[in-house]
């Protein structure tokens, strides 16, 4: 079975260390926020210019000028920092950042990104993405493995316009979990009930698979 | 207005100046600590061919959204952009330029723009659409692309409570993007919910200090919310 939304964003939270500050996109990416492991604190950048975004607010502490990246209103929790769009990128830019979590359309064994024009499709602009791609070190993409029609969205090279080259290392799919090194995919783990041959298949860019390849557990 | 004290009694007057084919700096982050009684002065002072810098273009009927009614803004400049359909009908007839910059890039030419710093090296945008044309270097065995600085003529900037002097504090996340175009307009006029006595911000906690000010008026705001999400 491939993994479900939730399931995506409880294997990336996976991820986390304690102490660790961290970008979450648009999407999947905002639910690993809910599956934050015990006992690891962690800090959650927003790029409008809030460290430490706490929950969504109940009716009484709504307030329009307290939003995150995706325009929703938001709380900040205890030991929050609030600053300048400037100093939120500088965080960004400047690698400070130690985990992006994000989405994409597209991306290749080079590591290259495609998350933000569909040419002939309204192009709404591209946010915060080329920044976060550009100045983190640490980054998780997470995508559907194939598209609705079956093509496989893991490529030999993007094909749309890229939001950002040579950045990407890991990817989690629905189907996979997939490291990115000289040149090719690297299978590390399979979503319960997936077989190998079901992500060879769907894996259009060169993918290597180990001997072993886990199979995740929730 | 004379000397340090910077209030102005109306905004027609914070706005006095401003005429057709100029540049405006606009601070905000979707609705969030937008200037929006100055947005609405533009508005009625029908001034067209603007060049408008600005994270977001507003909604339909609000925020930036409205100058696109009586086609006012010839070039936007932001990171992102079609929250309204106005803009996606203007933009797909011609009548309407944008230029999409990566937010952290254009959050750095306003910063760069008001510190007196011509152009900058980023990684952001090498590789990708926002490189074309312009000067790509290697430094320390990475690839960076050169990105000028903004300034503009005008910057209108929402806060929460200044002072005479134009000493500027802002309201949690309504910061955003108003401290940067505060510094990069050759005009700022800045629109707050209070203007205090002298002596009454702390002199440390001051976001804009009163030197990147012009002119400063106190307003009432509807501070509209684009996307109200609760707990639970």
């Amino acid at each position: 079975m491939a993994l479900t939304r939730e399931q995506m964003a409880q294997r990336v939270a996976r991820e986390l260390k304690d102490g660790y500050y961290v970008n979450l996109g648009i999407g999947i990416p905002t639910l690993v926020a809910n599956y934050v492991p015990e006992g690891i604190d962690v800090m959650l950048q927003s790029e409008n210019g809030l460290l430490g975004m706490g929950a969504f607010p109940s009716e009484e502490e709504v307030d329009a000028d307290m939003i995150n990246a995706g325009k929703q209103t938001v709380t900040a929790r205890k030991g929050a920092s609030i600053f300048s769009s400037a100093e939120s990128f500088a965080m960004i830019r400047g690698g400070h950042v130690d985990l992006t979590v994000l989405g994409a359309f597209e991306v290749d064994v080079h590591g290259n990104i495609a998350s933000w024009m569909i040419p002939g499709k309204l192009i709404k602009g591209m946010g915060g993405a080329m920044d976060l791609v550009a100045g983190a070190d640490n980054i998780i993409v997470t995508m559907t493995h194939a598209s609705k029609d079956g093509e496989s969205k893991l490529l030999k090279h993007c094909s749309l316009p890229l939001t950002g080259c040579g950045c990407i290392r890991k990817v989690l799919t629905d189907l996979a979990y997939l490291e990115i090194e000289g040149g090719a995919f690297i299978l590390r783990e399979r979503a319960p009930g997936v077989s190998v041959e079901e992500i060879v298949a769907k894996t259009a860019g060169t993918l290597i698979v180990p001997e072993h390849v886990p199979e995740m557990t929730f | 207005m004379s000397g340090l004290d910077k209030r102005v009694g109306s905004y027609e007057e914070a706005l006095a100046g401003l005429t057709d084919n100029m540049t405006v700096l606009a601070g905000g982050f979707g609705l969030c600590g937008i200037p929006e009684n100055l947005i609405a002065e533009i508005r009625r002072r029908g001034v067209s061919g603007l060049t408008v810098v600005s994270n977001n273009c507003g909604i339909d009927g609000f925020g930036l959204g409205v100058l696109l009614e009586d086609r006012q803004i010839r070039k936007m400049i932001a990171s992102y952009v079609g929250e309204n359909a106005l803009f996606e009908q203007q933009l797909l007839s011609g009548e309407l330029e944008v230029e999409l910059t990566p937010q952290g890039t254009l959050a750095e030419k306003l910063r760069a723009g008001g510190a007196g710093i011509p152009a900058f090296f980023t990684a952001t945008g090498y590789g990708t659409p926002v490189a074309e044309g312009k000067e790509a270097r290697e430094i320390n065995g990475r690839h960076y692309i050169l990105e000028p600085a903004i300034t503009g003529d005008f910057a209108i900037v929402k806060g929460w409570k200044a002072d005479h002097f134009g000493n500027v504090v802002y309201r949690h996340t309504a910061q955003n993007f108003n401290p940067l175009v505060a510094t990069a307009g050759r005009i700022t006029v800045v629109e707050v919910e209070e203007i205090v006595e002298p002596g009454e911000l702390d002199p440390a906690q001051i976001h804009t200090p009163g030197i990147y000010v012009d002119r400063i008026i106190q307003g009432r705001f509807e501070k509209r919310i684009e996307k109200r999400t609760l707990r639970g």
